[in-house]
């Protein structure tokens, strides 16, 4: 829309001039921000975009999705719209996100070609004239012209067509060549024959932890976040992320995060270089250790969780919340996060909850007597001993729908001895304070 | 005389043999129950540290293993140190633990998705050392898998604490299948003890000790961990007194 067109519609609109070169710096900014946020392999996409290999390291925010939904969110928080797009290849990422109308795509392992065949032509990293041209000639979408026989395109409009095309199909690759800067503690070791076998890849990333720690403890800093970067003959990289709960400037403890995941390096036909990066540090002060006679001392965790959230899996410790409904008493905090709180209520509480209460037929006295028999599951249990009511009250400042909501819970014990949470819905009286039904919640050891 | 030249002979050779093993020192660290009728079948006279500790529930617990963790739980709240604790399906209710004794700040979950992965992440957890107990909840421990975690543990002097649930009750025969713990207990629930007044009172457990290197098997009832994680021993249901007292509710 030009500008004067754009003035008459909206009264009072601010013109901006255009600051290409400004824009880019601000780009380069950001780029720099996601290498030591998300990924070891992050680039400029000019003009408008950001380009990562975040295989190997989605694991630290917690999966594809996560990964996602955070950096959009993130933006968001700046009141910045952004497009986000996982796909197999370069090409089809970046087509995916500037032409799907979703602010988050993920284009599952192999399903590019359905993915893009759709998309205009526009999308396909041509130079301007090209593509108009391919208009004049009426393709419209990708789909349409990877369909093409390749030999006349190549004749009229030369070999760039084919290329961009193989790239975003993956049938050609083409590395991302990774932004650095120079405040960035980098190590590298390139050989002179290829290597290839665990055990080299394993010795050479030993030698190289020793290098970065000597670089590290030069600077007083320790490191969150350190990429191992592979650079193999046939032109391709692949990057091992290993972050850290704290500050880390062990040798061994680093040695171990990045050994423990040699495996997934696919040395194909050969590695040429070995690069290892911290790319997000933090200061780190040496402490002396006050030496006690009495040895209370307790040992150090955080390397066992650090190879634990390596591996993917879920590390946390578990907070008490200050809630009545048994469901939101707990929280799950970071496990390096420290706290000295626990739970302060002295009535029994079951070592197993169901994440849904489990509707059950009850036989029960109204308005406060425990059921005198239960149907849990097609079984019948009859009640010997009972504990209750307790009263837990809908926690209205949570949700209007619980402004009256009540549950009632009872112990129940059968002949065997199984001892079940129990609770009913509503006071038993008023039938404003809930249904009435009756569920198991919990199981008692 | 030559009695007691024999029994000297005999010790001798055991000291050795437990040299040659390796056991001799471990044997030596164990964590006592504190009640002398359980700790005397113990080798040791206690539950080893740097072993491998095998519980199940009995009945609907194979399923639930409420119990068998609580008893763990108990266990591993009368160590030193963190703990962390290994499971796969998300159903563990904090604050029962916390009133066996177990402060939250002492214990790191790791939740994975598969099974196998939780046996590697105890693995890792025993090799490390310094923790006071590790806990998984497993579904199958195969013989190689177990005598991994028991040299796993050996090594560093941690215990390991396997608590076994099975995603039917027809599949607990696997408990059957020997493997390399050095103790493997079931944990069955009882009625409660009777209180003066109507109500649920302290739970009580049967508690089997089903299998135990260099020791034989012993069956007792006890009632559940208290607040400190501790048991203690609790007359058998067989004195009447359950059958007394009609239901207070039940009329």
């Amino acid at each position: 829309m030009a500008a004067a067109k754009a003035q008459a519609i909206f009264h009072g609109l601010m013109l901006v001039d255009a600051d290409p070169a400004a824009d880019a710096a601000a780009l380069e900014r950001l780029t720099l921000w996601a290498l030591g946020q998300y990924s070891p392999i992050v680039a400029v996409d000019a003009p408008d975009g950001i380009v990562m290999d975040t295989e190997g390291a989605d694991h630290l925010q917690g999966g594809e999705t996560l990964m996602v939904t955070g950096i959009v969110n993130r933006f968001r928080g700046r009141m910045l719209s952004a497009r986000v797009a996982v796909a197999d290849t370069w090409g089809a990422a970046h087509a995916c996100a500037r032409a799907v109308q979703r602010e988050t795509v993920i284009v599952p392992a192999g399903e590019t070609e359905r993915a893009v065949e759709g998309l205009p032509l526009s999308m396909l990293r041509l130079p301007a004239k090209t593509v108009d041209d391919l208009r004049m000639l009426g393709f419209k979408t990708i789909g349409e012209l990877s369909a093409q026989p390749r030999a006349p395109l190549a004749l009229r409009f030369g070999p760039e067509i084919g290329r961009r095309l193989d790239q975003m199909f993956g049938r050609l690759a083409e590395p991302i060549d990774p932004i650095r800067t120079p405040e960035l503690i980098e190590v590298s070791r390139a050989f002179a024959e290829p290597i290839g076998a665990p055990e080299t890849i394993d010795k050479y990333v030993g030698r190289l932890v020793v290098q970065l720690v000597e670089e590290l403890q030069r600077k007083g800093l320790g490191v969150r976040r350190a990429d191992l970067i592979v650079e193999k003959v046939d032109g391709t990289r692949q990057a091992i992320r290993a972050g850290t709960a704290k500050p880390a400037r062990d040798v061994a403890w680093l040695t171990k995060l990045f050994r423990d995941r040699t495996e997934k390096i696919e040395p194909g036909f050969g590695i040429e270089k070995l690069t290892l990066v911290a790319v997000m540090t933090e200061a780190l002060e040496d402490l002396q250790k006050s030496s006690a006679l009495v040895e209370d001392e307790t040992s150090d965790v955080t390397p066992l969780v650090d190879i634990f959230g390596n591996r993917g899996h879920r590390v946390f410790r578990v907070a008490p919340v200050f809630s009545d409904v048994p469901e939101r008493s707990v929280q799950r905090i970071a496990a390096a996060a420290v706290n000295d709180e626990t739970w302060a209520n002295h009535w029994p509480r079951p070592v197993r909850l169901l994440a849904r209460p489990d509707r059950i037929e009850a036989i029960a006295l109204m308005p406060d007597h425990p059921p005198a028999s239960i149907t849990w599951r097609g079984r019948r249990m009859k009640v010997k001993r009972a504990d209750g009511p307790e009263r837990v009250f809908g926690e209205w400042w949570k949700r209007d729908a619980e402004l009256e909501a009540v549950r009632d819970y009872f112990i129940v014990e059968g002949e065997g001895g199984e001892r079940l949470w129990i609770f009913r819905q509503g006071d038993g009286v008023d039938p404003g304070t809930g249904s009435h039904r009756w569920f198991v919640h919990g199981i008692f050891a | 005389m030559a009695q007691g030249a024999a029994n000297l002979v005999i010790s001798e050779l055991r000291e050795r043999i437990q040299h040659l093993e390796g056991t001799a020192k471990r044997l030596k660290h164990v964590l006592p129950f504190g009640i002398p009728d359980i700790d005397n079948r113990l080798p040791g006279g206690g539950l080893a540290f740097g072993a491998l500790h095998e519980f199940a529930g009995g009945g609907a617990g194979t399923v639930d293993g409420a119990a068998a963790a609580l008893f763990a739980a108990g266990i591993a709240a009368r160590t030193k140190g963190q703990v962390v604790w290994c499971l796969t399906r998300p159903d563990l209710f904090f604050p029962a633990l916390a009133q066996a004794g177990l402060h939250p700040k002492r214990v790191i979950f790791v939740e994975v998705d598969r099974e196998e992965d939780v046996l590697a992440s105890m693995e890792e957890a025993l090799a490390y050392g310094g923790l006071g107990a590790v806990v998984g909840e497993l579904v199958r421990l195969p013989m190689t898998t177990s005598r991994r975690l028991q040299l796993a543990a050996e090594k560093t002097g941690t215990m390991g604490l396997a608590v076994r649930r099975w995603r039917r009750q027809t599949e607990a025969n696997d408990y059957g299948q020997p493997t390399a713990a050095t103790t493997r207990w079931r944990v069955s629930v009882l009625p409660s003890e009777a209180l003066p007044v109507s109500g649920v009172g302290r739970a009580r457990w049967f508690l089997e000790l089903m299998r135990v290197k260099a020791g034989e098997c012993a069956e007792f009832f006890v009632g559940a961990c208290d607040a400190t994680g501790r048991i203690n021993l609790s007359p058998g249901p067989g004195n009447g007194q359950d059958q007394a007292g009609r239901s207070v509710y039940s009329g």
